[in-house]
């Protein structure tokens, strides 16, 4: 075998790398809600790495003669009672929000995948242990768990990422131990041991490449959780901390205003929607354009 | 001394029941199976579906814990080893699947799939490992350009073809063949029993060979191990188990087999009833419930496995 073959072989693989990933891709365009959500994820996305350039101004910086104006051509969506632009803040938000939401998926997933992983394939007591943990979690409504978090943990960006994160960890302990429940009584899982696999091998090479379709889903739809339960905090107050501009805090702080000022609470309101429905809608489409016995 | 040596083994699936997985009864799926193989040979094993034969290959491999008995592999019992060496020893004692397609794993691609045991048992370069593999692909009948592609762009022949691939990567002693063609269809059969025929002939391999189906397991095997209800009920050479068939059993189940010949009337012993329940196997001999020879003492004593002559064994009272 020459140096052509090689080159022949790594040209096949590519190959049919990209048709599987092309495959996928037209299933998912040919989804309307889905794509309409990735383009929502998009603007959202471009938004976040954007900020400087679409608001070049100080969005923390107050102007209190500019107080609770309407929206109007200097500020498209109106001042708050500081005399800031909502708009502005509702740009830099976004950057709080994505921060969030990547960092409470990072950590149920650095968590909560390894502990699903070796819970549903050893079994026995520690299947046993790691479950009954799972349930105590999960008999708590998962805001009310980040919220008893945070008054742990204390307030602020780190603590909100971290209590909504392991709020969420038992979803993904019970996503992936309950695919790998399945996945390990496969028949070629028993041939990777009979070829001398050891266990973190099958685990990492046989029965994570398997499971991963569930767990992408879930952490599409996770982030937008994320950002809803990070609102949340940030509405009661006890999230990320002002004067950083985020999403749930303005709409705090805006609601006092309601009756006169109702764009204060309306425009983060409305942030906060688009951004939980782009990532539902697509977390949706990729369920249905991974699932290889779905045909649309 | 033989290659292969399995005493007494026992495989009893307890059966739970309830919210406190109270122990109810337990299936003896396998129930003191005993033979040898040896080195070149092919043993064939035959039985019905739910008599315990595929339990018996896995239970070889240990890929199913067995309850009890002795599996002595080149020397070394198998049930004793921990768990490294018997990694390693599993390097000469392959298996090949039932059901080749889900034997393999949907992510991985035929190359890799191939390339598993050699990365596992011998430390060579990437090189070293796609020559072998390309080798071994050769060496089946599959085109190695194809070492990229992913196992469902394959066929069930094929399949098959990269399962026997994978199983010859580490030169073994034994194979385990578990129905290997029972999936396939009737010519894709001839192929791959070919194929395993001619890599015996070349590799001086040892086969355990579990079919359902007797005119597949003549084709291949030297000797024939009946089982039923999770015994063996008759051991001989394949040449005297298919001339002159002792237990009636056996005798029942070669005169399934269509002799493509119109002109040749034969008479069909057809069995009544199903196989029974080995969660409460008959008392006596296993199979009286259906033995169109019963006798009294079938349904109280259980038969010796008695030895005919010339290696021709048989569990039955009437022999």
């Amino acid at each position: 075998m020459g140096e052509s073959t090689t080159a022949n072989f790594h040209h096949v693989r590519t190959m049919r790398k990209d048709s599987r990933l092309r495959r996928n891709w037209a299933k998912l365009r040919r989804n309307k809600a889905a794509l309409f959500g990735g383009a929502l994820l998009l603007i959202y996305l471009v938004t976040a790495v954007l900020a400087p350039v679409l608001f070049p101004g100080n969005p923390s910086a107050p102007n209190l003669a500019k107080s609770l104006e309407r929206p109007s051509f200097d500020n498209p969506l109106g001042t708050d009672e500081l005399g800031r632009s909502i708009l502005g803040r509702i740009i830099y938000g976004s950057r709080v929000s994505l921060l969030i939401a990547v960092g409470v998926v990072s950590v149920g997933l650095l968590v909560g995948v390894p502990l699903g992983l070796i819970s549903g394939y050893y079994g026995g007591k520690v299947d046993f242990g790691i479950q009954r943990v799972t349930d105590m979690m999960l008999a708590f409504p998962g805001f009310l768990l980040a919220l008893a978090l945070v008054a742990v943990l204390g307030v602020g960006l780190k603590n909100t990422v971290i209590s909504i994160g392991i709020s969420m960890v038992p979803i993904y302990i019970r996503l992936v131990r309950g695919c790998v429940l399945s996945v390990r009584e496969e028949v070629y899982v028993e041939a990777a041991r009979a070829v001398g696999t050891r266990d973190p091998g099958i685990l990492m090479r046989h029965i994570l490449p398997n499971v991963m379709v569930p767990i992408t889903v879930q952490t599409s739809l996770g982030m937008g959780t994320a950002i809803l339960f990070a609102a949340g905090l940030g509405f009661l107050g006890v999230g990320v901390q002002p004067p950083t501009p985020e999403w749930g805090a303005m709409l705090g702080s805006g609601r006092v205003y309601l009756f006169n000022s109702p764009h204060v609470a309306t425009f983060p309101g409305v942030a906060i929607f688009l951004s939980v429905l782009s990532f539902n809608l697509l977390g949706d489409g990729l369920r249905d354009a991974l699932d290889p016995r779905f045909k649309l | 001394m033989a290659l292969l040596e399995v005493q007494n083994l026992k495989k009893y699936f307890p059966v739970k029941k309830g919210v406190l997985s109270r122990s109810v009864g337990e299936v003896r799926a396998v129930d003191g199976v005993s033979f040898s193989l040896e080195k070149g040979e092919t043993l064939g094993v035959v039985g019905e579906s739910g008599c315990g034969k595929t339990t018996v290959g896995r239970c070889i491999l240990r890929l199913i814990e067995p309850t009890s008995g002795e599996v002595i592999f080149n020397g070394r019992n198998l049930l004793q080893l921990g768990g490294e060496e018997l990694r390693r020893i599993r390097a000469s004692l392959q298996i090949i699947f039932q059901d080749p397609f889900s034997s393999l794993d949907p992510r991985m691609t035929v190359g890799q799939i191939i390339a598993e045991p050699i990365k596992n048992h011998l430390n060579v370069s990437k090189a070293e490992v796609r020559d072998r593999v390309a080798y071994l692909m050769e060496r089946v009948g599959l085109h190695p350009e194809q070492m990229g592609r992913y196992p469902h762009e394959f066929s069930g022949g094929q399949h098959q073809r990269i399962g026997i691939a994978r199983a010859l990567a580490l030169n073994p002693l034994a194979i385990v063949c578990d129905e290997p063609v029972s999936a396939l269809d009737v010519s894709i059969q001839a192929q791959v029993m070919n194929l395993l025929a001619e890599i015996q002939e070349e590799m001086n391999l040892s086969y355990i060979f579990i079919a359902h189906d007797l005119s597949v397991v003549e084709h291949i095997s030297d000797r024939v191990a009946v089982m039923y209800l999770g015994r063996i009920v008759e051991t001989a050479t394949d040449r005297d188990l298919y001339e002159n068939p002792q237990h009636p059993y056996t005798q029942a189940l070669l005169s399934a087999i269509p002799i493509p010949d119109p002109e040749i009337r034969r008479q069909k012993i057809i069995l009544k009833g199903d196989v029974p329940s080995p969660l409460e196997p008959p008392s006596g001999c296993s199979f009286h419930t259906r033995c169109p020879e019963r006798k009294e003492i079938c349904t109280k004593e259980r038969p010796a496995f008695k030895d005919l002559g010339g290696g021709h064994r048989v569990a039955c009272h009437l022999r």
